[in-house]
């Protein structure tokens, strides 16, 4: 009934509105006018409305960035992240100016030549020297942009090596959430393949290689000592995702069948940024930003950065693989029997040091 | 080109649907194409109520969508499909096809001065499989599944795996199948645009006297041919892998409870087959927009666009940097860091010529004498539009800032202001120029001024505010922004966005009613309403096959001789002869090497 009323209305307003130009129609004949061609009134009020809609139009942009200037991401808590805003600052104090004197030459040469019919237009058709000059100034000051993001970027983009002593992290993605695997105390990744994902092995770690057996991993939070440069490693299950972590700006896409990399050094812990955003709830967030279906917009995990102490007795708590899975038994008995002796006293000190 | 269409005039059948003549095919794709549009752009509204008051009931959904709809709230799969289709449904079918379809057809013959389209059974075939496409797209909407819901660009192995998402099923089948229909039908136009550009210009029309909507176009259509037969590729081996078991995109997957026999294959190569288009199609989209723009400024400023040979020169580098710059859209996809770096090279570099553009946008404006009709009210929209979206761009173009913007809502604002509204408004403002020329009618002009404020107004209201949500963090293809706290207080700039997107999609009532009115009742249009140079206006209003019933008339100048000193009126038709001692300013500016 509501949807019948509606569509009567939406018909009511169109046949009022033929009957509306109908009626302007005939008074525009009235005066010895017609419909469609601009009046020296229409070229008077358009011409107004153009320094209107850009007065209208700056003040919009400041009413907005009065209202959310303040939801734009805080400070970055990642030490490169300071050098890509950086950069985002320089760009913006490129940009806005160009933005503004070109829109008030816009609309301004648009009010002031408005049509007279006892004026004639100034007949300029070319100028070479004008137009090399504005080749030649967005090109300078683009290549200054492209050398300063480049140099950013390289350097952001840099793998970390083992001098760095990184801490490794993979991210595993799939529909829909996260996983974070860290190496353990051997610091190697176990071997993984989608093979073997089974029940409760998720990541389809290989029981058969030892290095897996202490990788622990962990869903909806993992955690990060603060000011130690982390090696991210993405994969992902089945379709791409994109692990996505603004407040470090950080991104890298999680692709079924290769592993990407991404790493940075976070240099606030959560606790800081509370304070710094005045916010008592604030955390860190991964959020996966790559379609990847319908859960997409709810896939995420928190992230926690803290003291290295209390991240050292965060680790500690967690069960490696072997663990979790129950494997030590089968590792024994199922290991290939050209290395079972060497595979079982490797178990053994591994459950030991659980 | 007309043989067989002279005898069938008064055939209903061969005049209006089986027409090979250039201006009722342009009709056909106007209408076809403003069609779909009105269905994408319906679709951004119901997808915007989701995300401007995310899980509230909108009883009226249920009447008109089925299962799409639970309880009055559209669901996430069906969110996506919705944003999928949109996507598709705009790029290709509205600012591609309409776009292109329109007015390629509609003026390359009247302007250059042909009786036809090189092949006339050609371009009634482009539009026979651009209506065949379309048709194929909307039916994918009703199939089981629903349709592709895997975002425009369709990334395997998301669409490759029925698993992934239900849209991957029928739906993606008719996609792909849909979007060969429309590659064919490109080709074939571009084909034919090209080949009468070259072949079938009259006498006196030497390429730098051609307007610069013509320009454009046959640019366009350069970038069409070299660019859709890769998407063709990639749809293909797509379809491979989805229908025979190949697995060029999939590798080491796990879905649906087992792992799939797939190994080696990888979806970054799509995204490079995929992009390779991607890219070159938003200039696909854009340079036919600034072509039209370039005219109709010119036409209402009554001056001579300025830099003639610098725009020609600037269509040229933009065109051919459109193919080196698709890595833009992958740097944080796994690709080598040092590609990244020359991807960020090239794509800052079209800011050069886009700049270029601009700035003779506004040196053309500048001591002119401004007309302000409806078409150029759009004009000066899209110079607008393409300042504050392409200054965004140099944003994400650069590697390092994209890393933290990249697919947000920053992405959505800036591409729907530079390349959606950018396009919307040259079309719609040569829908305003040349209605005169399609129809023979002339539009209502105030509510053409309505419109195109209402329009203005509401589509900055849309997309400006975007990025903040995108400075914020927030990612693109959500279907709620509620999952994060993070999120909470964009609450009220998602809600002003969607009741925006409302008004702007209601003030296009204003231009349907305008167009379908004036179609049947608007006034009868006079010989050259505008007072413009070019040669379309020299065609009787009532379309004849062959264009001129006479002769067709001969060049001698360019297409911007507006207030020439020592003419009378402010405009000289390239029909007119030179007279001795004037300059042929097509021979003037920017010296061509060689000439």
């Amino acid at each position: 009934m509501t949807e019948l009323l509606i569509l009567l209305a939406v018909l009511v307003g169109l046949i009022a509105l033929g009957k509306l130009i109908r009626v302007m129609e005939l008074a525009s004949k009235l005066k010895g006018e017609n419909s469609w061609e601009a009046t020296d009134k229409d070229h008077k009020y358009q011409a107004r409305l153009m320094p209107i809609f850009l007065l209208a139009y700056f003040a919009f942009i400041i009413w907005q960035i009065v209202e959310w200037g303040d939801e734009v991401l805080p400070v970055s808590a990642s030490e490169h992240g300071v050098v890509i805003d950086n950069l985002m600052e320089t760009t913006w104090i490129i940009i806005i100016p160009v933005f503004i004197v070109t829109h008030i030459l816009l609309f301004y040469f648009a009010w002031k030549y408005a049509y007279n019919k006892n004026r004639k237009a100034t007949f300029f058709a070319h100028n070479n020297k004008l137009e090399l000059l504005w080749t030649a100034i967005p090109a300078l000051v683009l290549l200054i942009l492209i050398l300063y993001g480049l140099s950013i970027w390289n350097n952001v983009m840099e793998p970390l090596t083992a001098e760095d002593e990184p801490l490794e992290i993979e991210l595993y993605a799939r529909q829909f959430d996260w996983t974070a695997r860290y190496p353990g105390e051997d610091k190697q990744f176990g071997e993984a393949s989608v093979r073997l994902i089974e029940g409760i092995n998720m990541l389809g770690l290989d029981s058969a290689d030892q290095n897996a057996w202490d990788d622990k991993y962990v869903k909806a939070e993992f955690v990060l000592p603060v000011d130690q440069p982390v090696q991210f490693y993405f994969r992902a299950q089945d379709v791409i995702h994109s692990a996505y972590m603004p407040h470090f700006r950080a991104q890298m896409n999680c692709v079924p069948g290769m592993t990407t990399r991404f790493n940075f050094k976070p240099t606030k812990t959560t606790e800081q940024m509370r304070e710094i955003t005045g916010n008592p709830e604030f955390e860190y967030y991964l959020m996966c930003n790559k379609i990847c279906g319908a859960a997409h917009y709810n896939m995420k995990m928190v992230i926690k950065v803290v003291a290295e102490t209390e991240y050292n007795n965060w680790i500690a708590e967690q069960k490696p693989f072997l663990a979790v899975e129950g494997l030590e038994e089968k590792a024994s008995s199922d290991a290939p029997a050209t290395d079972s002796t060497q595979t079982k006293i490797e178990g053994e000190e591994l459950s030991a040091q659980l | 080109m007309s043989a067989t269409a002279h005898h069938q005039d008064n055939d209903f059948l061969f005049k209006y649907i089986f027409s090979t003549d250039h201006k009722m095919i342009a009709k056909q794709f106007f209408l076809t194409g403003s069609l779909m549009g009105l269905v994408g752009m319906l679709m951004s509204t119901i997808f915007r109520l989701q995300l401007g008051y995310p899980g509230e009931s909108f009883p009226i959904l249920d009447t008109f969508m089925g299962d799409w709809v639970q309880d009055g709230v559209l669901t996430p799969d069906k969110y996506l499909a919705l944003v999928t289709i949109h996507g598709t449904i705009m790029v290709f079918f509205l600012l591609t096809a309409g776009l292109s379809g329109t007015f390629s057809n509609l003026l390359i013959p009247l302007q250059l001065g042909a009786r036809d389209m090189a092949s006339g059974f050609m371009n009634m075939l482009s539009y026979w499989f651009f209506f065949l496409s379309s048709c194929v797209m909307i039916a994918s909407l009703f199939v089981e599944g629903g349709p592709a819901s895997g975002g425009w660009t369709i990334y395997p192995p998301l669409s490759a795996l029925p698993e992934a998402v239900p849209g991957s099923g029928m739906g993606m089948t008719l996609w792909i199948v849909s979007m060969a229909l429309f590659i064919v039908s490109s080709l074939l136009g571009s084909l034919n645009y090209i080949v009468t550009v070259f072949n079938l210009r009259t006498k006196g029309m030497t390429m730098t006297r051609m307007p610069l909507t013509i320009w454009a176009f046959l640019i366009t259509a350069v970038l069409g041919v070299l660019s859709f037969p890769v998407l063709f590729s990639a749809v293909l081996l797509l379809f491979f892998d989805r229908s025979f078991g190949t697995s060029f995109y999939l590798s080491d997957i796990y879905i649906g409870g087992q792992a799939l026999e797939v190994e080696g294959g990888s979806p970054v190569l799509y995204e490079h087959l995929f992009w390779f288009l991607g890219h070159p199609e938003v200039y696909i989209i854009l340079l036919p927009a600034l072509g039209i723009t370039s005219e109709v400024v010119a036409t209402n400023s009554r001056k001579p666009i300025f830099g003639y040979r610098a725009m020609i020169g600037s269509i040229l580098a933009i065109a051919f940097i459109s193919f080196l710059v698709w890595g833009h859209h992958m740097f944080v996809t796994g690709m080598n860091p040092f590609l990244g770096a020359v991807f960020t090279f090239t794509t800052l570099l079209v800011a050069i010529p886009s700049a270029v553009k601009v700035f003779n946008y506004l040196t053309t404006l500048w001591k002119g004498n401004i007309r302000f009709t409806p078409a150029m009210l759009f004009a000066i929209g899209l110079v607008s539009t393409f300042i504050t979206g392409g200054l965004t761009g140099i944003i994400l173009g650069d590697s390092a800032l994209d890393i933290n913007v990249h697919d947000t809502y920053f992405v959505v604002g800036h591409f729907h202001i530079v390349m959606g509204l950018s396009g919307t408004f040259g079309m719609i403002s040569g829908i305003y120029h040349w209605f005169p020329k399609m129809f023979g009618k002339m539009l209502n002009k105030n509510l053409g001024y309505l419109h195109f404020w209402a329009t203005m107004i509401a589509s900055y209201g849309v997309f400006f505010p975007m990025h903040f949500l995108g400075l914020a963090g927030v990612p693109r293809r959500y279907y709620a922004n509620t999952e994060f706290p993070m999120f909470d207080n964009l609450y009220d700039l998602n809600e002003l966005v969607t009741i925006f997107a409302i008004i702007g999609a209601s003030a296009q009532l204003f231009f349907i009613y305008n167009v379908f009115y004036s179609i049947f009742y608007g006034p009868k249009a006079p010989q050259n309403p505008w007072e413009s140079n070019t040669l379309e206006w020299t065609t009787p209003v009532e379309h004849i096959h062959g264009n001129w019933p006479g002769e067709i008339p001969e060049v001698h100048r360019w297409a911007y001789d507006y207030s020439k000193p020592g003419a009378e009126k402010d405009f000289i038709p390239q029909t007119v002869p030179l007279s001795p001692d004037e300059i042929d300013e097509s021979k003037e500016g920017i010296p061509i090497p060689g000439e």
